[in-house]
């Protein structure tokens, strides 16, 4: 059995509370209207700004830029949140009150979309490592029984996790008036004959709609939760019982779960992801969001596993398990940027004009995020995992680890920012608090549940083929 | 010195495996050993160093992809930057991902191919080559494994009885 170690504890709990505070604080100096933000920005200013070239893009000076900086602003309205002059009666004429407004909103939405940002990118691992672990058990893989336990003590951070976006997305409705997060939302657009009418969004408001969302993010928690529960159930029942009924009964309902888990996810990625850019769609989004997840539930698999392997508990997991785990992330890292590189040079090569707003607002706001998760997330596990032996030792396998996973946390921020908060982003107080909040929520919640059952599953019938696994 | 071995005749690859061990820890140098297939961990039991195949692929898809992009480099943009369609030909970055796919096959084409060829010139493989088998049964169901003499004959071959060979022949070696 497995002791949470009194240190790791309180480091959760030191990151939870430091995360909250941080977090808490950047929704503090959030400014609540337009009078607030231009005094912020003329102290900020003041100051001297920030050194980062984004941030001295998106700061604003009252006087000598104006012309400049409304330019800007239309520039950016216009391409994040769609076309929405195009659409309703072309050249609709934006005043200045309504591009302070649209600033505001998106310095607003910051620290949302930052919390946003990590608990999906936290719930997206639980999430990767349930369907590696389905995989695993479909397939009867004969190497990974041992690490059946670590897999079902990640994959209890779905719970959670996924409770937490369904409150994040609750909390987004515009009758609470708390943030502009997920546009399509607004009542406005879909109102036939107002102002701010958008025939786009209310073409899809048949999908696009709160109740729908709601219902739709509840369905797909449940299939997730059901599922962890279930197989951890079964698998632990296995331990003690006379005969392999419950293993079977596993097998059934992993390969029923990857079906229902394919469709799903698919769905998930178009509602929770996909419809911040509610103008934009692309027909593999949902693959390439499972490529994401796949390869960070994986990476976070091999972490766990050196970690507890070093602490003494894992006591036939040997090198060769590694180097298997290297080898999906190696895989896997290649299949994300297969994926990413489908979508992108598809649409620049097609270069049609509402496709391609996604990728130009990104290339322009978000140069260094957006190439940037190239290098942490194609290049250096690339190069560093080809080698056969590299992939047999624990501290390049946790050095490419946390490069990919800060690759694909930058990836969702890709996927997140550029709709909510455009070209207002950073990697501050709200983001870094954010990561640090849900960090020390899912080592609690996933160390927790290690505790629950041995390390071990004992009477797994594959799991003598998986103590003397060697490469 | 003489070029004698014996080659002894085993008839399952387990008994093979002992049979190697017992004899490299006799001090015997173990010349060949021919299986009708691959008997996993024999080239390690017979101590023999790892090949070096997969870093030569590495460093042929090096090659490629270094072909691939000066290729398209002048092609596309030194030589005729013509305007294709509307695409940016004014520098190799702002044309890259459509050079991609291509880049990509060229680096798996020499990797693969340069790598094979490799082997091939490693391994002495080629058409007409006589085959240097000796005894025609290593392809179908028999092991043998080929010892160099040195010193006493006869305890060698005493020493491959004990470790279950079926057949033992001395000869010169071609």
């Amino acid at each position: 059995m497995y002791t949470f170690s009194n240190r790791l504890r309180l480091f959760a709990i030191i990151s939870f509370v430091l995360g909250a505070i941080m977090v808490g604080l950047s929704f503090y100096y959030t400014p609540a209207n337009v009078p607030e933000m231009k005094a912020m920005h003329a102290a900020h200013d003041a100051h001297g700004g920030h050194g980062s070239a984004a941030h001295a893009d998106a700061s604003h000076s009252d006087d000598k830029t104006s012309h400049h900086d409304a330019h800007e602003n239309a520039h950016a309205a216009d391409k994040s949140h769609g076309d929405k002059a195009h659409a309703s009666d072309g050249g609709h004429h934006k005043s200045q009150a309504d591009i302070d407004k649209h600033h505001l909103q998106q310095l607003q939405n910051k620290p949302w979309a930052a919390v946003y940002v990590a608990a999906f990118f936290f719930m997206m691992i639980a999430l990767g490592v349930l369907a590696f672990y389905a995989i695993q058990r479909a397939a009867q893989a004969g190497w990974s029984p041992l690490l059946f336990r670590v897999m079902e003590g990640i994959g209890a951070y779905i719970i959670p996790g996924t409770i937490i976006i369904i409150a994040l997305i609750v909390l987004s409705f515009p009758s609470l008036h708390l943030n502009h997060l997920f546009h399509w939302m607004d009542p406005e657009l879909v109102k036939e004959g107002g102002e701010h009418y958008d025939k786009l969004t209310a073409g899809k408001s048949g999908w696009l709609n709160t109740t729908g969302f709601l219902v739709r993010a509840i369905i797909y928690s449940t299939i997730w939760i059901v599922y962890s529960i279930l197989s951890r159930r079964f698998s632990v029942r296995q331990d003690n019982s006379n005969d392999n009924s419950n293993f079977k009964k596993n097998f059934r309902l992993a390969a029923v779960f990857l079906v229902l888990f394919l469709i799903s996810e698919s769905m998930m990625s178009w509602d929770w992801i996909m419809s911040f850019d509610h103008h934009w769609f692309s027909t593999l989004f949902g693959w390439y969001v499972f490529a994401s997840m796949f390869v960070s539930g994986i990476t976070v698999i091999a972490l766990i596993t050196i970690y507890l392997k070093s602490r003494g508990y894992l006591e036939y997991v040997n090198d060769s398990h590694l180097h298997d785990l290297a080898k999906f992330m190696f895989g896997i890292s290649i299949f994300w940027t297969y994926l990413w590189f489908s979508q992108f040079m598809l649409i620049w090569y097609s270069n049609i004009p509402e496709e391609v707003t996604y990728f130009i607002t990104r290339i322009d706001d978000y140069t260094l995020p957006f190439f940037g998760m190239l290098g942490l997330n194609l290049i250096f596990p690339l190069l560093i995992l080809m080698n056969s032996d590299f992939k047999r030792l624990n501290w390049i396998i946790v050095i490419a680890g946390i490069v990919i996973l800060f690759g694909h946390y930058l990836d969702v921020f890709n996927m997140v920012m550029p709709a909510t908060v455009g070209a207002q982003w950073s990697l501050g107080l709200a983001e870094v608090g954010a990561i640090l909040l849900f960090l020390g929520l899912f080592i609690f919640v996933v160390f927790t549940a290690l505790t629950k059952a041995p390390l071990m599953a004992k009477r797994n019938p594959f799991i003598e083929e998986s103590k003397h696994f060697h490469y | 010195m003489s070029s004698k071995v014996i080659q002894a005749m085993y008839i399952d690859d387990d008994v093979l495996m002992a049979a190697v061990k017992k004899v490299r820890q006799e001090n015997h140098h173990i010349e060949e050993v021919y299986t009708p297939f691959p008997v996993h961990g024999l080239d390690k039991a017979m101590g023999l160093a790892p090949t070096r195949l997969a870093i030569t692929a590495f460093m042929y898809g090096c090659v490629g992809l270094s072909v691939a992009v000066t290729m398209m480099y002048y092609i596309m943009i030194v030589d005729w930057p013509q305007n294709i369609g509307g695409k940016p030909s004014f520098s190799f970055l702002e044309n890259m991902p459509a050079f991609v796919p291509i880049m990509f096959e060229m680096t798996v084409f020499f990797a693969a191919h340069l790598m094979v060829i490799t082997f091939y010139l490693r391994s002495k493989l080629w058409p007409f080559k006589e085959a240097e088998n000796p005894d025609p049964r290593t392809t179908d169901d028999h092991f043998l494994m080929e010892v160099s003499v040195h010193g006493d004959e006869e305890e060698l071959k005493a020493l491959l009885l004990e470790t279950g060979a079926t057949e033992i022949k001395v000869t010169e070696k071609h």
